[in-house]
C-alpha cells in the first residue's frame, strides 16, 4: 500500500501547480496558463489511457474519437437553438430549474434557449461509455489485437462523420460555446477574466483523475488488470472475469477521454474535426508509451510536458515528427520510460542497503518493471 | 459422490483426436495422478477441465455440479485451482503481488472503494497481504516476497505459481507437470509439500513424467496412450498392469519405481 507515498506526491504537485501559476502571473506571463490548461486536460486523456494500455495491456487507436465524442456533444447540445421552448409551461419550468439555459443571441437582441451546459457535459460522458460498450463487447470477448483494430476504425469513422455533418458544423466545427459554470461566479470558459480560475480547474480535474488511477491501481483491481496483461489465461484460472474487466477499463478510459474533450470544449469555446483526427490517437497512445506504459505518473508528465511544449509552438512544423520521435528514442533507450533507469537505481540502492531481499541472482538481473 | 466425474470427454484438433472417451473419478482427499507419454492427451486434459478448452464431447462434474461449460473463472470459482505446465507467471509483479492476485476470488472491493480508499477497503488490502505472505511461506518463499518473479529461480517460480493457487483455497488443485524443471532434491520437497497439501484436505489432480514421484505420492493413477485412458488404479495396480508395462512404461517405469 503506497497510501503515504501517493498522498506526498500529489501534494508537492498541487505546490508546484500553484507555484507555476504565480510564478506566471508574477512576471506577466499569463497567456501561459492558457496552454497549461489545455494541456493539463491532454494529460488526463494520456492518464486514462495508460490505465487501459499500459496496465491492462489492451490497445486502443481510437481516443481521439472518444475525445470527439465529448467535445461535440457538449458543444452542440449546449449551442442548438430549441426555438419554442422558452415560450411554453413547459420550457419555463425547464429553465426554472436550470435543465434549460438562456443567453444573449450573437447577432442580435433577442436570447437564444439551449440545454445546460452541465446537461450536454454529462450527456457527452453518457455517450462516450455507451459506444465504449459497443466497441469493446464484442472486441474484448476475444484474445488478440482486435480492440485495435476495432478502435482504429472507430477513430477514423468519428473523423469522417463530424467532417461530413451539416449541423456540427462540417470543416468549421462548432464555435461560440457557452461556459459551463462550475461554482457560482466560476465557470469553464475561455473569459480573460477567469483564466486564473481555469487553470486550476483544470488542475484540480487532472490531480483528481491522478489521484483516482493511483489508488485504482494500487489495488484488488488494479492487480487484476495487470494480471489480465502478465498472463490472460493465468489471470482467468485465478478467477478474475478477464472479459468483463477489459470492457470496464475500456469505458472508463473512454469516458475520461470524453470527460476531458468536454471541458477542454468549454474552456477553448469551439471544437473543430482536427481534434477528432487519427493522428491525435496516435499521439496519445506515443505518449503513453513514452511514459513507460504502466505508469500514471509518467503518462501524466509526458503527456503535460510534451503537450505544452506542442501547443507553445516549440516543435514548429515538425509537430507530428517530434512525437514519433520521442516514441523511437525512449522505445530504443529506456523502454521501460523515462523514470525506468532512475526506479532501477532506487531497487538497486535498496537491494545494497537490505542484503537479505536480494541473493546474488536478482542483483545481476535489473528487475523490469514493465513487461 | 465423487468429487469430480470425468464422463467421456473427447477433444480434436483438426484431424488429430487428442482425447476420446475419456471418464474418471477422482475421490476427495486423494492424490490422483494422470501419467502418459508425451502427446498423450494430459495437458489437454488439464486445459478442458479448468475451462480454458472446450470439449467436444462429454461432461465433467464437480461437487455434483456440470461444469463443462463454464468459463475459467467461473471453474475458479467453484473451487478449482490450477498451475501451468509452461509456467504462466504475472512477469510485471512482484512475487507477493503474483500470490495477492490468487486473493482475488476470497476478497471482494470495487473500483470505487479502491479509489475513495474506504477504510473497508484498507482492512481488506491488508488482509490480502498477509494472507499471501502466509501461502508464500507455507511454499518457503517469504523471503522473496519484494523481489520481482523475473529474479527468482525457475524451481522457485514454480513455488509461486504452486502459492497463487493455493491462495484461491481451492477443493481441487491442478498440478500440471509440477516436477518438469526440478533438480532430484526440489522434486523430493515438491513430494512433501504436495503430500502437505493433500493433508491440509485439498484433493490433487496431477500430470507428472517423474515416474518415482508419482509412484511415491499417488492414491490413484490413470494411464493415457494417444488421448486414451488405458488403466487406472493404485500404483501397485499400475505397476503390474502388463498393458501399460508393454505399451508404456517397459523397462524404463521398473528401473526407476522399484
Amino acid at each position: 500500500m503506497n497510501t503515504g507515498k501517493t498522498a506526498a506526491g500529489i501534494l508537492l504537485l498541487t505546490l508546484l501547480a500553484v507555484a507555476v501559476q504565480v510564478g506566471a502571473s508574477v512576471s506577466g506571463r499569463d497567456y501561459y496558463l492558457t496552454q497549461l490548461t489545455m494541456a493539463a486536460y491532454t494529460a488526463a486523456v494520456v492518464m486514462g489511457l495508460s490505465l487501459l494500455v499500459g496496465y491492462t495491456g489492451q490497445i486502443s487507436l481510437g481516443h481521439a474519437g472518444f475525445v470527439a465524442i465529448g467535445a461535440y456533444t457538449s458543444a452542440f447540445l449546449s449551442t442548438a437553438p430549441l426555438a419554442h421552448a422558452s415560450g411554453t409551461a413547459l420550457g419555463k419550468s425547464l429553465l426554472r430549474f436550470h435543465v434549460l439555459a438562456s443567453r444573449p443571441e450573437l447577432y442580435g437582441d433577442g436570447t437564444v434557449v439551449s440545454l445546460a451546459p452541465g446537461l450536454a457535459f454529462l450527456a457527452g460522458l453518457l455517450l462516450a461509455g455507451l459506444v465504449a460498450v459497443g466497441i469493446g463487447y464484442p472486441a474484448l470477448r476475444l484474445h488478440g489485437h482486435y480492440l485495435a483494430m476495432a478502435t482504429l476504425g472507430f477513430g477514423l469513422i468519428v473523423y469522417r462523420l463530424v467532417l461530413g455533418t451539416a449541423f456540427l458544423g462540417a470543416a468549421d466545427g462548432i464555435s461560440s460555446v457557452p461556459p459551463l459554470p462550475i461554482l457560482p461566479g466560476v465557470a469553464c470558459t475561455g473569459e480573460p477574466g477567469q483564466r486564473i480560475a481555469n487553470y486550476y480547474i483544470a488542475a484540480g480535474f487532472t490531480l483528481m483523475v491522478l489521484l483516482f488511477l493511483l489508488n485504482l491501481t494500487d489495488s484488488r483491481t488494479g492487480r487484476a488488470l495487470r494480471a489480465i496483461h502478465g498472463s490472460e489465461r493465468a489471470a482467468a484460472a485465478t478467477g478474475i472475469d478477464t472479459a468483463a474487466y477489459k470492457l470496464k477499463v475500456f469505458v472508463l478510459s473512454a469516458i475520461l477521454a470524453a470527460a476531458a474533450g468536454g471541458l477542454l470544449t468549454f474552456y477553448r469555446g469551439s471544437i473543430g474535426p482536427s481534434d477528432a483526427g487519427a493522428m491525435k490517437s496516435v499521439r496519445y497512445v506515443a505518449m503513453v508509451a513514452a511514459g513507460g506504459m504502466a505508469s500514471v505518473w509518467g503518462a501524466l508528465v509526458v503527456g503535460f510536458v510534451l503537450t505544452f511544449l506542442s501547443l507553445r509552438g516549440c516543435f514548429g512544423s515538425f509537430d507530428d515528427a517530434v512525437f514519433g520521435v520521442v516514441l523511437i528514442v525512449i522505445m530504443s533507450f529506456t523502454p521501460e520510460g523515462p523514470f525506468g533507469p532512475l526506479r532501477t537505481l532506487v531497487v538497486r540502492f535498496r537491494a545494497r542497503r537490505r542484503p537479505a531481499l536480494a541473493n546474488g541472482e536478482s542483483e545481476k538481473e535489473i528487475p523490469r518493471v514493465v513487461a | 459422490m465423487s468429487l469430480l466425474e470425468v464422463q467421456g470427454i473427447a477433444r480434436a484438433f483438426g484431424g488429430v483426436q487428442a482425447l476420446q472417451e475419456v471418464s474418471f473419478a477422482v475421490e476427495t482427499g486423494q492424490i490422483h495422478a494422470v501419467i502418459g507419454p508425451n502427446g498423450a492427451g494430459k495437458t489437454t486434459l488439464f486445459n478442458i477441465i479448468s475451462g480454458l478448452l472446450r470439449p467436444h464431447a462429454g461432461r465433467i462434474t464437480f461437487l455434483g455440479r456440470d461444469i463443462t461449460a463454464l468459463p475459467p473463472h467461473r471453474i475458479s470459482r467453484a473451487g478449482i485451482a490450477r498451475t501451468f505446465q509452461t509456467l504462466a507467471l504475472f512477469e510485471n509483479m512482484t512475487v507477493l503481488e503474483n500470490v495477492m492476485v490468487g486473493r482475488h476470488l476470497r476478497s471482494h472491493s470495487g473500483a470505487v472503494a479502491a479509489a475513495l480508499r474506504l477504510p473497508r477497503q484498507l482492512h481488506e488490502e491488508k488482509r490480502i497481504r498477509e494472507a499471501a505472505l502466509g501461502y508464500l511461506s507455507s511454499v518457503g518463499l517469504f523471503s522473496k516476497a519484494e523481489a520481482p518473479v523475473s529474479a527468482l529461480s525457475f524451481g522457485q517460480r514454480r513455488l509461486v505459481e504452486l502459492a497463487r493457487a493455493l491462495a484461491t483455497e481451492p477443493r481441487l488443485l491442478l498440478l500440471d507437470e509440477p516436477a518438469s524443471g526440478l533438480n532430484p532434491r526440489e522434486t523430493d520437497d515438491l513430494a512433501q509439500l504436495i503430500r502437505r497439501v493433500r493433508d491440509d484436505s485439498v484433493t490433487v489432480l496431477l500430470v507428472e513424467h517423474d515416474m518415482s514421484m508419482v509412484m511415491d505420492i499417488s492414491d490413484e493413477i490413470l494411464v493415457l496412450h494417444y488421448g486414451r485412458p488405458i488403466a487406472s488404479g493404485s500404483p501397485a495396480e499400475i505397476r503390474a498392469d502388463p498393458e501399460v508395462i508393454a505399451i508404456y512404461l517397459g523397462g524404463e517405469f521398473t528401473g526407476a519405481a522399484c
